[in-house]
């Protein structure tokens, strides 16, 4: 599932015990490399002296920077380390845990023996012992996100003048209110294994955000209008536009840049248009969705249902199972989605947030398919699951927020291929009688086995004999994932892809996030159900 | 351990205070000691034990504040770290709506602390799941749950004399059990400060029940229908709206808490009259700390009285400039109800729905606070006052604003906790017209 709403979308959960610290102590470079190969070696003797047949180590940094304003106001200017190691063990043939940020000599050892304390205590309780795909050693590697310009290394002044100077157009375009935030991750990461993987990774993240409100004060209503930016695996670069990274239409919309003072500018009119737009009437409609709404309806619909682990009934307490069961991928035959339906799974993608060199459990990243031609041909897995169907590695999949939380299967970036033959979004809105043409993503809900879904958006355009004709508000669609998906006529080419995503993709307990982004052209889907959302309280 | 005692906790912060050449430093401490299992498929998948120490300070010049945190605890540490607080000060731009401390208060220790729920082992969480997997083997079902305990303590220390302590624990279960075939499904959620109240072979029958139930559910159409929401349900429904009781928000004009023509909805009939949400510290059943993180006193407070609007939370700034007196967000909500059981609930009603979990419930409309999310884990048709069958899960959308003006009736209160959030609530089991379910879903 996505997270909760706005107030997460500004402010991602932290990992546990961040701390808060001056900017500057976010550049030092921490523990030297082989500081942490010899703190892991000693980890890994201790919890083997113990009875462990496995172990690995995760010795992490996580940075993280928050700069956040409304209108002409700085709110906050937060920078937070979160340094410490945790270390997942196999003993008696179950799994044991243990983290804490005690990085010394002595203090590692003591938590890989909690660690083998924990997995004997539960051993007591397993019904099968773990079964761990076979992984090579790496021996001493490194990655790092290929950015051009450390966001982290920006000064401060310059985000804050951004940000206040985004305010000034979104209230000098008749907004009352803005939001504005800038998030930048830094995720240090080292892991080492007893299979002879020692890896050095530096990730990055960056999402500059902006909520833009206009109140009709005379009615007690209100609208909202949320930027078209997505968060991006990048550094600091993202934020510098380029004419070609721009997609023209109804509104602007953004590839691999974003043009923040251009986007707030569009959404202080769009915010002014939305007050007056017309109220949908509810039925049936051919919707297009842009890709900056259609990620989050493949991340909800396409990316959670073939997450091996719900599969299998691992999240049954929490974020549920899934209707894409064994026996319809065994099938060879379940069609999912129409011909045109392609979706891939992938961790290398340059640009996205599932983009690593290597998982949190050493295993190198890779692309694969999930659906084929319409038909379920995959699933997402990790070294404990991947027997179950029949592979004989891992997908590389693993991943944990931080130090303190232990790492399990969690979605990689999970995309719809363009098109295969030319087409542009306007030859799809010109083929469409009766239709809704959807920018950004809003309100989202689905089913604990991913069949019923609802999703809103950020702007609506009524589509009548194939020309827009005006803006709709209350806008939401309703509809069973196997048949939207199956409903889908049209995909543009390659030339209107993009990506989407989010940083906060919540799963597990306790609950993780995972930054992942899906990548999509503009597609169609043919009479789907539109529902009107306003109330009168 | 990082949980300091409360001697321990006031000398330290007094050291770390005595470092400062801030005009105003507050210094904050936090520790945690922690511990969950995790399990599916009747058997144990993921376990840890997680323990931390933060130190935070905070320094003004003027209405210049910096904030700097630690969690090294060694003399040189402390005085560098309100070092850096006060450079950050210097640095930082001047924060209009900065407001002076808070002096020196006397609050009343709190009774969130239970030693039995901070003795928690890893050997004793694996014999509570233990326990769990065998009530679900007994109903020829499969379990997934989770469980974990919490003992934490904060305190705040500032230079105009404030001190504060509060040390608490915490214990959640929850667990959903599925039949092999997947056509059912049942789910118990317990949260508690005291470990010795929770009895997770008890709960798993009551989820195993729900299971079994609820297999071979029927479509009914999706509509306006009588719902009873268990507590559980209702936990999770009103979360939005517990927090949503913002003063600022409101008289900007973007809540559901907003008036037409400006200003908030403050003493206005907004539900029924049956209605009254409040906060109280010394609920036995739901204690929380008695001060705010801003160092204010925590009391009981009514804020929907009789369906009426008794009170929104203003902060410090926002109440000083709207001259009214400041009011700290809930720390803990309380939903009065009768005295009714649920079956009580079942057997006064004609024709109905219960509801017994909702899941990802999501906004759609701020402004009506209006919602959507579905039925999960158990939802059956009654009819004549009994529960004739199971039923397909549905979709709803609905505002909680508009769901509280169509009460019923009200059981009995009950502890339960969200089940996205984790946080406790008491609140009855709610019977209510017209409840919106606008679709179906195939999800057991």
């Amino acid at each position: 599932m996505a997270g909760m709403g706005f107030g997460s979308l500004v402010m991602p959960k932290l990992p546990f015990g961040a701390r808060m610290i001056d900017v500057s102590e976010a550049l030092n470079a921490g523990i030297d490399v082989a500081v942490k190969k010899q703190l892991a070696d000693i980890a890994m003797t201790a919890a083997r002296s113990k009875g462990a047949t496995y172990t690995d180590v995760r010795i992490g940094r996580y940075l993280n920077q928050f700069i956040v304003t409304r209108e002409t106001r700085i709110q906050n200017i937060v920078n937070t380390e979160s340094f410490g190691v945790g270390i997942r063990v196999i003993a008696n043939g179950s799994w044991g845990f243990a983290a804490g940020n005690d990085v010394t000599k002595d203090g590692i050892a003591r938590i890989a023996e909690r660690a083998v304390a924990v997995a004997k205590a539960n051993a007591k309780i397993i019904s099968e012992p773990v079964q761990l795909a076979p992984q090579k050693g790496y021996g001493e590697v490194n990655w790092k996100t290929p950015i051009i310009k450390n966001a982290f290394e920006v000064p401060i002044k310059e985000k804050v003048d951004l940000l206040l100077n985004v305010n000034g157009i979104a209230m000098k375009g008749g907004a009352n209110f803005i939001n504005s935030a800038i998030l930048a991750v830094d995720e240090q990461k080292y892991f080492a294994s007893t299979d002879g993987s020692y890896i050095d990774q530096d990730i990055h993240r960056i999402y500059p955000f902006f909520n833009v409100t206009k109140i009709d004060q005379a009615s007690g209503k209100f609208q909202t209008r949320q930027s078209l930016s997505s968060p991006v695996g990048m550094g600091y670069e993202y934020l510098t536009p380029t004419p070609e990274s721009k997609v023209q239409g109804i509104v602007t919309r953004y590839k691999d840049r974003y043009d923040m003072l251009e986007d707030v500018k569009n959404a202080a009119a769009d915010v002014t248009q939305k007050i007056s737009a017309k109220s949908v009437e509810p039925g049936k409609y051919d919707l297009v969705l842009d890709p900056s709404h259609l990620w989050l309806t493949i991340h909800e619909s396409v990316a959670h249902p073939t997450e091996l682990d719900r599969v299998l009934g691992y999240e049954a307490n929490f974020a549920g199972t899934s209707f894409l069961t064994l026996d319809k991928w065994k099938s060879g035959n379940f069609q999912f989605g129409s011909k045109l339906v392609n979706i891939v799974a992938d961790k290398l993608q340059s640009g996205s947030l599932g983009a690593v060199g290597y998982d949190d459990e050493g295993v190198k990243c890779k692309q694969w398919d999930l659906i084929k031609d319409g038909v379920l041909v995959n699933y997402q897995a990790i070294r404990d699951q991947a027997h179950i169907i029949g592979l004989k590695e891992s997908q590389g999949c693993c991943y944990s927020q931080s130090w303190s939380d232990v790492q399990f299967q969690r979605m990689p970036n999970v995309s719809l291929r363009p098109g295969k033959d030319p087409l542009s979004v306007d030859d799809i809105i010109k083929n469409v009688q009766k239709g809704i043409y959807i920018i950004g993503n809003g309100s989202f809900s689905i089913d604990q086995q991913r069949y019923n879904f609802q999703f809103g958006g950020q702007t609506f355009y009524e589509i009548k004999d194939g020309k827009i004709v005006g803006m709709l508000k209350d806008v939401a669609y309703q509809a069973n994932t196997r048949e939207f998906w199956n409903s889908c006529t049209a995909i543009a080419d390659q030339r209107d892809y993009r990506l989407g995503g989010a940083f906060n993709d919540g799963k597990g307990q306790p609950s993780q996030s995972n930054a992942v982004s899906h990548g999509s052209s503009t597609a169609r889907f043919n009479g789907v159900n539109v529902i009107n959302t306003a109330r009168k309280i | 351990m990082a949980i300091l005692s409360k001697d321990e906790a006031q000398q330290l912060l007094k050291k770390v205070l005595s470092y400062s050449k801030a005009e105003e430093c507050e210094v904050f401490l936090t520790g945690s000691d922690g511990g969950n299992i995790r399990y599916a498929r009747n058997s144990v998948s993921t376990a840890g034990e997680i323990s931390q120490q933060t130190l935070a300070v905070s320094s003004t010049f003027g209405k210049k504040t910096g904030v700097a945190t630690i969690d090294e605890f060694d003399d040189t540490s402390l005085e560098k770290v309100v070092h850096r607080a006060e450079e950050l000060a210097q640095l930082a731009p001047e924060n209009p709506e900065h407001m002076p401390l808070l002096g020196p208060q006397d609050f009343p220790q709190s009774i969130t602390y239970v030693p039995a729920t901070a003795a928690i082992t890893p050997d004793s969480r694996a014999e509570a799941v233990g326990k769990s997997i065998q009530a679900t083997k007994d109903a020829k079902l499969q379990a997934a749950g989770y469980l974990e305990n919490t003992t934490a303590f904060s305190a705040v220390m500032n230079s105009k004399g404030l001190f504060a302590y509060n040390k608490s624990t915490d214990v959640v279960f929850s667990v959903t059990t599925r039949n092999e075939e997947g056509t059912g499904s049942g789910y118990a959620a317990r949260g508690y400060h005291d470990v010795s109240k929770l009895d997770t072979y008890t709960a798993t029958k009551i989820a195993a029940t729900k299971a079994n139930g609820s297999i071979g559910a029927k479509a009914i159409e999706p509509g306006k229908y009588t719902v009873i929401l268990e507590p559980v349900a209702v936990a999770y429904l009103l979360e939005s709206l517990f927090f949503g009781l913002d003063a600022r928000n409101a008289d900007e004009g973007r809540s559901f808490m907003s008036k037409a023509g400006g200003g908030n909805r403050l003493g206005e009939q907004l539900m029924d009259t049956k209605v009254n949400i409040y906060s109280d510290p010394f609920n036995p059943e739901l204690p929380s700390s008695t001060w705010s993180r801003e160092g204010q006193l925590l009391q009981k407070r009514n804020w929907i009285e009789k369906g009426v609007v008794k009170n929104l939370s203003y902060s410090r700034f926002w109440a000083d400039k709207k001259k009214v007196e400041a009011v700290p967000p809930p720390a803990n909500v309380i939903m009065d109800g009768g005295t009714a059981s649920l079956d009580e609930l079942i057997k006064s009603t004609e024709k109905g729905i219960l509801v017994s979990r909702l899941w990802y419930i999501r906004m759609v409309d701020p402004q009506t606070l209006l919602l959507t999310g579905l039925t999960r884990d158990g939802t059956f048709y009654i009819e004549n006052g009994e529960v004739k069958f199971p039923i397909k899960n549905f979709r709803f959308n609905e505002s909680p604003v508009i769901m509280l003006n169509n009460v019923e009736a009200l059981g009995k209160p009950e502890r339960s906790i969200s089940v996205e959030s984790y946080r406790s609530y008491l609140v009855p089991p709610i019977k209510a017209r017209d409840f919106t379910f606008t679709s179906l879903s195939d999800a057991v």
